[in-house]
């Protein structure tokens, strides 16, 4: 399913395919213009989508895995409100790091979701020891309340940036390009091996931290690297597209219906629903009111919400 | 092998264990009990490193308990708690399947055979085999803490650790459950909140109170009832298991109300004897129905002809109790030959209460000592059946010494009526199908012994021999005029 799934967002690029195809095989009929906007515009963005969707959505589950709660998503311990903190700094003082160029606005971002992650593990390490999730779930909360306020403290002495910040914060793959791809590349790589190779461990964590700990899994040791990974994805998932909120909430849960709780096929699953999800929310985003573009946050809980209320009934249905 | 010396640990200023030391040996079975709040979790968690040791040391196959990596605890020791978190969505399969994780490389974990067939094996020594595909959302409580068993043998350690092991078991799982390990050759260390259970599987036991060690050793030499009052604050009596030589323990919640008048009544009937008493009396017997050690409240004598003869004379009786209304768990019976119109009654009320009531018919009188001179096979009705009653409390001792005061007091009075064994031409000293049913109320005056020189051992003698004595009259009387 995932595949086909796969195979019909990436051509329906309202391009006809022949074109997409054609510019694949360097098929000389094919217009410039068309082949020029398959490789540079669209392709870029579709190839993103399915990053973020894919990064958001196996963070998602390793967050649900270690917390033990299936109410929370990659955003529960503040490293997302960081990196929006970061991007809406550079846009309130209009930074532009001569360094970092056009680059200025996710790196930036990108450092303060790290620099947020880093805070939040050592406060969590003062004040216990072995770091239980429901201290770190609390200095998220903490996190995400400070920074939030931040925000919208922001937001409301900005000027004309206001439009901007606002559109940032529900979130867009749209003109980013190729050079966005590569810089989210390297951490969504890390990431994502960082989760994968810990697919046992998180089966274990499901079980309770001490459950695991009875079976020889290295809880501190394996919980640090997850959070982590899954922690790198998100912030550099946030600092590249922006707060796109509900797929790492739900593409978790829905995977779970189709296939089960055993991360051995929960991760690669969700890893594929969630960057195909992804590229669909965005099809939608931009040719439901063309040619405007509707900020894909928005698509993602409209569709979101009733595709996994269907799948709830469907599974309810099935128990009794 | 596990050490543990001068454990102390306290959650803040609370002090939950103090100076505990103890040694479990490979291969045991070792038990810990102790009141709620003895600090026997605690202890556990210990064990199973889910608390860091704060004073004294523990040695796990001689190396010190921290000293351990994750992986290689794992493989030694695994750990069962008292109640199995689960996960919503995995197999009991799946479930188990984890305890194969220390035994896996971190880098390239491989699924090998081997595990497939621990696993496989595991399932089947919890008889889950039928469920291994199945969500632990689905099974009772019971079943997961199987399924955890399971995946704690799939770690195939060398000990195991159980918190109350048994507690969402019905008795038969337990049991089930308890017998796999005690067969598995395992060294057990297992919290138990039965003492019984705990006695009957353990080795050794660790009792634990307020934070300390208070003794260590079999069952049978801890659980005393002192020991058991002591550490417990319970009253608690000890018996002996029927079948396996371990020692029981009963609780005594509270104690039944003294009678003093009409304690024992006959009442009258055509083809029985029946005594009944107002409350039910400890009885050791050799009755028929209901012999060995039983309460009972009514005492019956049943008069049968001659040539009765049953296969199951015990069930033919049960039925017939039933058919004449008596309650059967609460009746102690006996059959004879003799009319029962020619029973004899003696009783005494000075200094001790007792009732003797006698049947006695010589005709099938046997010499014990020269018994093995006898031919016969085949037993028949005649006999002396001879029920005592004592208003009293008699320890078990006094059961058996009033047993043996109340048979050396028939045997005089055969002699001293010359009742001969017609096979041996000896003086007889009994028949050879007598029963005696020394029933005591267990209230009162306390009897330690109940042998002939006793108070209570001189009267039942007396009153014993007059019964038998008259019985024979009696007999002998009815026969003469039937010849």
């Amino acid at each position: 399913m995932a595949a086909i799934l796969l195979g019909i967002s990436i051509g329906s690029q309202s391009i006809p395919f022949s074109s997409i195809w054609g510019t694949f095989i360097h098929t000389p009929t094919v217009p410039a213009t068309d082949s020029q906007i398959i490789v540079s515009i669209r392709l870029p963005r579709v190839v993103l989508a399915f990053f973020i969707g894919a990064a958001l959505a196996v963070a998602g589950v390793a967050f649900q895995g270690l917390l033990k709660n299936v109410l929370a998503d990659p955003y529960t311990i503040g490293v997302s409100s960081g990196a929006a903190v970061g991007a809406v700094i550079v846009f309130f003082f209009h930074l532009y790091l001569p360094l970092l160029g056009r680059f200025t606005l996710p790196i930036v971002s990108i450092i303060f979701a790290l620099v947020t992650l880093l805070f939040v593990l050592l406060f969590a390490r003062l004040a216990e020891r072995n770091m239980a999730m429901e201290t770190i779930v609390l200095i998220g909360i903490i996190m995400n309340a400070f920074f939030g306020s931040l925000i919208s403290l922001m937001v409301a002495l900005s000027g004309e940036e206001l439009r901007q910040v606002i559109g940032w914060l529900m979130g867009s793959v749209a003109m980013r390009g190729w050079s966005y791809v590569s810089l989210f590349f390297p951490f969504f790589l890390i990431g994502s091996i960082g989760l994968f190779v810990h697919i046992r461990e998180l089966n274990a964590f499901s079980f309770g931290e001490q459950a695991a700990a009875n079976i020889g899994v290295h809880v501190l040791q394996r919980k640090l690297f997850i959070l982590l990974s899954a922690s790198l994805l998100t912030g550099a998932a946030v600092a590249v597209s922006g707060t796109i909120g509900f797929v790492g909430l739900v593409t978790p849960h829905m995977t779970r219906l189709i296939c089960g709780a055993n991360h051995r096929r929960l991760l690669p699953l969700s890893f594929l629903y969630g960057g195909t999800f992804l590229v669909l929310a965005d099809l939608v985003a931009r040719t439901m009111i063309a040619p405007r573009e509707l900020p894909i946050g928005v698509i993602t809980s409209f569709i979101g919400a009733p595709l996994f209320a269907i799948l709830l009934f469907k599974s309810l249905r099935r128990k009794t | 092998m596990i050490n543990v010396k001068h454990v102390s640990y306290q959650y803040g200023e609370k002090k939950v264990l103090e100076d505990v030391s103890f040694t479990v040996y490979e291969g045991e079975f070792f038990g810990i009990l102790g009141p709620n709040g003895s600090g026997k979790t605690t202890l556990m968690k210990l064990m199973s490193r889910e608390l860091p040791l704060q004073q004294g040391v523990m040695f796990v196959y001689g190396q010190p308990i921290e000293t351990y990596k994750p992986r290689q605890y794992a493989k030694l020791v695994a750990t069962l708690p008292q109640h199995t978190d689960i996960s919503f969505g995995y197999t009991v399969k799946e479930m188990v399947e984890l305890g194969r994780y220390p035994y896996q490389s971190s880098l390239l974990p491989r699924w090998t055979n081997e595990d497939e067939q621990t696993v496989t094996e595991a399932i089947h020594s919890v008889t889950l085999a039928h469920k291994q595909h199945v969500r632990l959302e689905q099974l009772s409580g019971g079943e997961r803490q199987r399924a955890a068993l399971a995946r704690s043998l799939a770690q195939q350690p060398r000990v195991l650790l159980l918190d109350e092991p048994t507690n969402h078991m019905d008795v038969a799982q337990q049991f089930k459950l308890l017998n796999l390990l005690k067969q598995s050759g395992l060294t057990v260390v297992a919290i138990f909140h039965d003492i019984n259970i705990a006695s009957l599987y353990c080795d050794r036991l660790l009792l634990l109170k307020d934070g300390k060690a208070v003794a260590c050793g079999t069952p049978r030499e801890l659980l005393s009832e002192s020991m058991i009052e002591c550490v417990f604050e319970t009253k608690m009596k000890r018996h002996e298991h029927p079948v396996l030589p371990k020692p029981l323990v009963t609780f005594v919640p509270f104690s039944t109300p003294h009678i003093d008048e009409g304690l024992w009544h006959v009442k009258e009937h055509e083809t029985m004897l029946v005594v009944e008493t107002a409350k039910p009396f400890k009885v050791l017997s050799s009755a028929l129905v209901g012999g060995g050690v039983r309460w009972a409240t009514t005492f019956v004598n049943r008069h049968v002809s001659l040539d009765y003869r049953c296969d199951d004379a015990e069930q033919e009786m049960i039925q017939f109790l039933k058919q004449h209304g008596f309650r059967e768990q609460w009746t102690v019976g006996m059959m004879t030959a003799v009319d029962v119109k020619d029973v004899a009654f003696s009783s005494i009320d000075e200094d001790v209460r007792l009732f003797v009531a006698v049947t006695a018919g010589v005709g099938n009188a046997v010499d014990s000592a020269n018994a093995w001179r006898r031919t016969d096979v085949v037993a028949s009705p005649g006999t002396i059946n001879t029920f005592v009653f004592i208003d009293g409390h008699l320890s078990e001792a006094a059961f058996v010494q009033a047993l043996i005061t109340a048979t050396e007091a028939k045997a005089k009075a055969l002699y001293d009526k010359q009742v001969v064994d017609p096979q041996t031409n000896t003086i007889a000293t009994g028949t050879s199908t007598d029963s005696v049913a020394i029933a005591a109320s267990q209230q009162g005056t306390c009897y330690a012994y109940a042998g002939t020189i006793t108070p209570i051992g001189k009267q039942l003698a007396r009153a014993v021999y007059e019964a038998t004595q008259t019985a024979i009259d009696s007999y002998r009387k009815r026969k003469g005029e039937q010849r």
